[in-house]
């Protein structure tokens, strides 16, 4: 994972609540064995029509969402599967932050262990996101601030873990796999076994 | 004194190698991590790209359930119905757990299934025990106090190289159930009407623990449809504290303690609840007699209203309009006059025996709707063959059902199994997601016997004038 410590970019808004992980990226791109490519698949059928021709009025296909970087989005995004090729989609599409009111707990995790940052905003910072498409922001990783253009600094809740490791690029199996003779003691002494 | 402490928080601690800090979260340590071929490649991959083994395939359940066709196939040569890039999924999945020397439950075994049916099925489930899958319905083994839950496939990497998962603790959120249902009224419609009282983000950052009376007089394939769907009011787990009928339930499965193993196990399982008095951080009570068969009228499962009850309006809003215009359905009128095109019996969630005996009750001597498909789906190969025993297989085809081999089939529709663009199913699944089981399928999610009903019918129908 590459380390990230500042994101500027325009916003992108659809503003439609319980955005479920169907909706980014349909079961049917879910036959891959790779990581890749699946930024094709996002919100293929918010995206496209039944026959392949593109729905030009939908947010994402429109011209001044052309190099967004910042999804913003209603309640409580990536609610549904477990499926990480959510989070590849949007990274594979250009989307390196998601901003809403809430997000689902498992997209949540994925997105930071792929280097997507999830953020929660109160509900007038959100309305005001959602009033203003095209907003240039910066995210600042360390501070864990989003600056607003129209001069509002707001901070934003992240485990202090995941943002370690965001901002080092850090890939925590490696973390984890130094726990190996914990995990060897844990296995050795507990009272009873799996 | 040591306080009262949750069921979850039991199985928690139980499970912790490292504390979690404010600078870092827990290494929690898990007893079973059951995997399928759609989110592991990725994570295998992983492996092999930094040289690293498996640690332990002893506590790995794997199966193939998601890419794999229902239509009768009994070798891999049959599997071009589902298409070049599934088939190539499936072989991957063989190929991986051949070289980490996995034991696969593949086409060849009669004890392939549904993932998270087969895992209680075998026994493999078991209180107590902290258990994991790269798939969101892993909350269903919650039901047998487990601490179950969904994770991505990087995490899937991460158990698989070093059993464990680095993760905060969640809230604890108690749900508890007053009196019985009545007849006609199961799992699935109190588990909608959670989720319709919650909200689809209700349970979001928390650990459910479902409790109270009518949960208690549940058997054990009810508690996993109320638990298989709590991620579908934002909970990554739901909990029921083991009791006799848990216990019952495991008493002889192929891979549940046996002898001196088996009592010593019970004794611990005992030992699992929730102590009085206990905190939790959120508390709901329902009341199980108030309430109806339950379907859904829009695109989340918390869109739900009792089966003869109005589609509610949209209030202005946007995101609830959507999702009515998607569905095609009229604020004030019920689901009732609605036409349905297909019916599908299945998934996590309703696909064991008891879900296929109660279907088949409402068949029996009937026929399915002229112009209806209605597709019945066994959770596991055993559960077919319990099925067929019981000669509930010529009950759904004599009523003009298909019969199929396990698998999520039509659930989510990436097998070949699918929903044709605004045709209207009724599902016994568990999300109604604009697309889910096909793009522009409209579903309804609803119980095994409104399944049946509502496919008698040729439209969404109240079970309870068939019982």
């Amino acid at each position: 994972m590459q380390a990230l410590r500042e994101i500027r970019s325009r916003t992108v808004v659809l503003p439609v609540k319980d955005v479920d992980t169907d909706q980014i990226i349909p079961a049917r791109f879910l036959t891959t064995t790779t990581r890749e490519g699946l930024g094709d698949g996002l919100f293929y059928d918010l995206r496209f029509n039944a026959d392949g021709s593109r729905k030009d009025d939908f947010v994402l296909n429109r011209p001044e969402a052309r190099g967004a970087g910042i999804l913003v989005a209603g309640n409580n995004f990536g609610c549904g599967s477990s499926r990480e090729h959510a989070p590849w989609a949007l990274l594979d599409f250009g989307i390196r932050a998601v901003i809403s009111t809430e997000i689902a707990d498992i997209f949540r995790n994925n997105s930071l262990k792929n280097g997507l940052l999830p953020i929660v905003v109160d509900t007038s910072t959100h309305a005001w996101l959602i009033e203003n498409p095209g907003a240039e922001l910066t995210i600042d990783v360390a501070a864990s601030t989003l600056a607003l253009p129209n001069g509002r600094t707001v901070e934003y809740p992240i485990d202090g873990f995941a943002r370690y490791c965001l901002l080092e690029g850090i890939d925590q199996l490696g973390f984890l796999s130094q726990q190996a003779e914990r995990i060897a003691a844990y296995e050795e002494q507990r009272p009873w076994k799996p | 004194m040591t306080p009262p402490t949750t069921l979850f928080d039991k199985v928690w601690s139980d499970h912790i190698v490292v504390d979690e800090t404010a600078d870092t979260p827990a290494v929690l340590y898990i007893d079973l991590h059951l995997i399928h071929e759609v989110t592991t490649p990725q994570a295998f991959a992983l492996l092999k790209a930094r040289g690293l083994k498996v640690r332990r395939p002893d506590l790995i359940l794997a199966t193939m359930d998601h890419s794999t066709p229902t239509t009768p196939v009994h070798s891999i040569r049959d599997l071009a119905v589902v298409g070049e890039n599934a088939a190539r999924q499936i072989d991957k999945m063989q190929e991986n757990c051949a070289e980490f020397g996995i034991e696969l439950l593949g086409f060849d075994s009669d004890k392939r299934g549904i993932v998270h049916v087969i895992g209680p099925e075998l026994g493999a489930t078991q209180p107590g025990k902290t258990i994991v899958c790269g798939d969101s319905h892993t909350s269903t083994h919650g039901a047998f106090g487990a601490l179950a839950f969904g994770i991505g496939t990087t995490e899937v990497g991460h158990v698989l190289a070093t059993q464990c998962l680095l993760q905060r603790k969640p809230k604890t959120l108690s749900i508890r159930v007053d009196g019985r249902l009545a007849d006609g009224v199961g799992a699935k419609d109190l588990i909608l009407a959670i989720i319709g009282k919650i909200g689809v983000d209700g349970g979001t950052g928390h650990v459910i623990e479902y409790g109270g009376e009518a949960i208690e007089a549940m058997d054990m394939e009810a508690r996993m449809t109320v638990c298989n769907m709590s991620i579908e009011g934002g909970a990554r787990a739901g909990m029921i504290a083991p009791d006799d009928v848990t216990i019952d339930y495991l008493n002889g499965r192929p891979m549940s303690p046996q002898g001196a193993d088996w009592d010593k196990a019970v004794a611990r399982w005992r030992s699992l609840k929730s102590d009085d008095g206990a905190a939790f951080n959120k508390s709901v009570t329902l009341d199980a007699a108030a309430l109806e068969p339950m379907v859904t009228f829009g695109t989340n499962p918390g869109m739900v209203v009792g089966v003869n009850d109005p589609v509610p309006g949209h209030d202005g809003d946007p995101s609830f309009k959507k999702a009515l215009d998607y569905m095609q359905v009229t604020p004030g009128k019920p689901l009732t006059e609605m036409p349905v095109d297909v019916v599908f019996i299945g998934s996590c969630t309703n696909s064991r025996l008891g879900d296929l005996r109660q279907a088949a009750k409402i068949l029996e001597g009937r026929k399915v709707a002229d112009g209806v498909r209605m597709l019945v789906v066994p959770g596991s190969q055993q559960v077919k063959k319990a099925a067929e025993n019981l000669g509930l297989d010529r009950v759904f085809t004599a009523a003009g059902a298909e019969w199929r081999e396990s698998g999520c089939s039509m659930c989510l529709g990436m097998n070949g199994d699918t929903v044709a663009g605004g045709q209207l199913s009724v599902s016994t699944s568990n999300r109604n997601f604009e697309g889910r089981q096909g793009i522009g399928a409209r579903t309804v999610l609803a119980s095994p016997v409104t399944a049946a009903a509502s496919a008698i019918a040729g439209r969404v129908a109240d079970p309870r004038p068939l019982l």
